[in-house]
């Protein structure tokens, strides 16, 4: 009995590697083995080129305008979901995770519909002298979009198990809704707040597909570092896609480190 | 509106704004949301049925526009079914199994979720292409496709089906060995049974995600319509061409099943939710 369980365990644990192994970290060992193959310098060149440092410029500006706004609504609409009855709550729960369904592309095709010269804002933009197709605005439209419903995600959940004794207790002690949120309250959710904002940023960081459609892919312009990755690659500029590539990756990996120490003191 | 919530008796529930106050939030909620996401989505939309259907059917059954949906399916269906397999062994030897390195191994199942997309195609490339160091080179084949999605959906089923493993009550377990129920039997009358509610929803939502990627499969899938061209590179291609209404009708096709999904998977979830109630 003992024999075969043995067995068994032996034989689930080596078909689990095996395809951790050959899927994910034989090709993570790899990419990191080519980009280093000649050594520091060629990767390190490709990225603190004018188009590679415009690149990452770019890709922190879109982190730097999505993840706050994504956060103050996640938070805010995560309150109004849990800590307020309302008939239309249950539609604004169905929507929160629209964007999870939709593909990057028709993300992408959806904005050019919205703000393209033949779209519905197209013409009054136009007008205007407004430009938000192939440029920053609607590349941060695009990241927004995609972003959007990782901090509602994670907070709802923390904010329900919290309940609301000890938030009574500073509202009987003369607390304004105001100071009860900032002493309280998001001292409690920090960590779930804090996970969500970090799902965002990675999204963000990495979103390729409907930043693409939406940016022309103009190079030194409008090119973000996963973009730059592939522009590099047509170019058979293998250097400067692997050290874009794996700074984006080193990126994900601290992101990783984060999740996992957020999920650690959540359930703590 | 207004009104009505100053009438009810203030609920005890801790931190509340006034009335007012929730009001003007659920208007800025309700502004972004319908800025950000449903004006954009109902572009597409409308855009789609400019023509009228006769237009929206011919876009959607051009042949070039079926081979990618059917590619797009096909493989998604492969991907769910091989993810739906090896995430449960995965998930079972994560709660089940120990051994050094596991806890490391667990973080990072979430590497596909974290790693841009972009990125996991090209780290699939140098190992599985044309200068494949083991000799396995699929660059740009019906494989590919299969391979990227694999990637970027792995961790859905293995997250889905930990916690439920992790809650699953032992005693059951051996109750039914006692009574001389075989590894096999346990786990097929017992086990599976249990875990099926995280492997539904792991499966649905990774069905969607595989419908819908892009960014895994542009470098390494070679984009070569009629044969590795999926749906979402038809619609990029389509936009590029100017194709709009063409590229609309394929994404709302690829839109309405994904949104059945994941409405299915948020059922599921209350049903699980009421089962596990019913039983406490």
């Amino acid at each position: 009995m003992t024999g075969t369980s043995r067995k068994s365990r032996w034989s689930l644990r080596a078909m689990a590697l095996g395809y951790l192994g050959a899927l994910l970290l034989a090709p993570v060992a790899m990419i990191f083995y080519k980009t280093f193959e000649d050594g520091l310098a060629p990767p390190f060149e490709a990225i603190v080129s004018p188009e590679g440092l415009h690149a990452l410029q770019l890709t922190l500006l879109m982190v730097a305008v999505a993840v706050p706004l994504n956060t103050v609504f996640g938070v805010g609409c995560a309150l109004l979901l849990v800590r307020h009855r309302w008939w239309g709550n249950r539609f604004v729960d169905a929507l929160i995770n629209l964007p999870f369904a939709v593909s990057p592309v028709v993300v992408g095709l959806a904005l050019f519909l919205l703000y393209g010269t033949e779209g519905w804002f197209g013409p009054f933009l136009a007008e205007n002298g407004i430009q938000i197709l192939f440029s920053t605005p609607g590349m941060i439209l695009a990241s927004i979009f995609v972003s959007l419903p990782f901090v509602v995600r994670e907070t709802v959940p923390v904010l329900q198990e919290i309940g609301t004794e000890q938030e009574q207790a500073a509202s009987t002690l003369g607390a304004n809704a105001w100071q009860t949120f900032w002493r309280v309250t998001l001292p409690a959710i920090r960590w779930g707040v804090g996970y969500g904002v970090v799902l965002t940023t990675a999204r963000v960081l990495g979103e390729f597909g409907a930043v693409s459609v939406v940016s022309g892919e103009i190079s030194g312009q409008t090119e973000t570092l996963p973009l730059f990755v592939s522009q590099q690659f047509e170019q058979f500029n293998m250097a400067g896609a692997y050290g874009a590539s794996i700074l984006l990756a080193l990126l994900a990996l601290s992101t990783l480190l984060l999740m996992n120490l957020f999920k650690r003191k959540e359930g703590a | 509106m207004e009104a009505r919530t100053a009438t009810v008796p203030r609920p005890r529930a801790g931190i509340r704004l006034p009335s007012a106050g929730a009001g003007l939030g659920r208007g800025l909620v309700g502004l972004y949301l319908s800025l950000m996401v449903l004006l954009p989505l109902a572009a597409v939309v409308a855009e789609s049925g400019e023509g009228g259907s006769g237009a929206f059917w011919n876009a959607v059954t051009s042949p070039q526009a079926v081979a990618a949906l059917k590619l797009t399916v096909i493989a998604s269906l492969i991907v769910v079914a091989i993810n739906g397999v090896f995430g449960t062994i995965i998930a079972w030897v994560l709660v089940r199994d120990e051994f050094r390195g596991k806890a490391a191994l667990n973080a990072v199942i979430d590497l596909p979720f974290a790693l841009p997309t972009i990125v996991a195609g090209l780290t699939l490339l140098t190992l599985y292409g044309n200068n494949s160091p083991v000799g396995i080179d699929f660059a740009f084949t019906k494989v590919a496709v299969v391979a990227a999605l694999l990637f970027v959906t792995l961790p859905f089923v293995v997250r889905a089906v930990q916690p439920l493993l992790i809650e699953l009550d032992r005693e059951m377990e051996e109750a039914a060995t006692s009574l001389g129920a075989g590894g096999f039997t346990v786990f097929r009358r017992i086990i599976f049974p249990n875990l099926l509610p995280g492997l539904t929803a792991g499966i649905a939502l990774a069905f969607a995600r595989a419908l819908g990627e892009f960014g895994s499969l542009v470098l390494i899938s070679g984009s070569i319509p009629f044969d590795t061209e999926v749906a979402s590179v038809f619609i990029r291609v389509q936009i590029e061409n100017g194709n709009l209404a063409g590229a609309s009708a394929v994404s709302v096709v690829l839109l309405a099943v994904s949104l059945l999904l994941v409405a299915s998977v948020g059922l599921a979830e209350r049903w699980g939710n009421r089962h596990e109630r019913g039983q406490a």
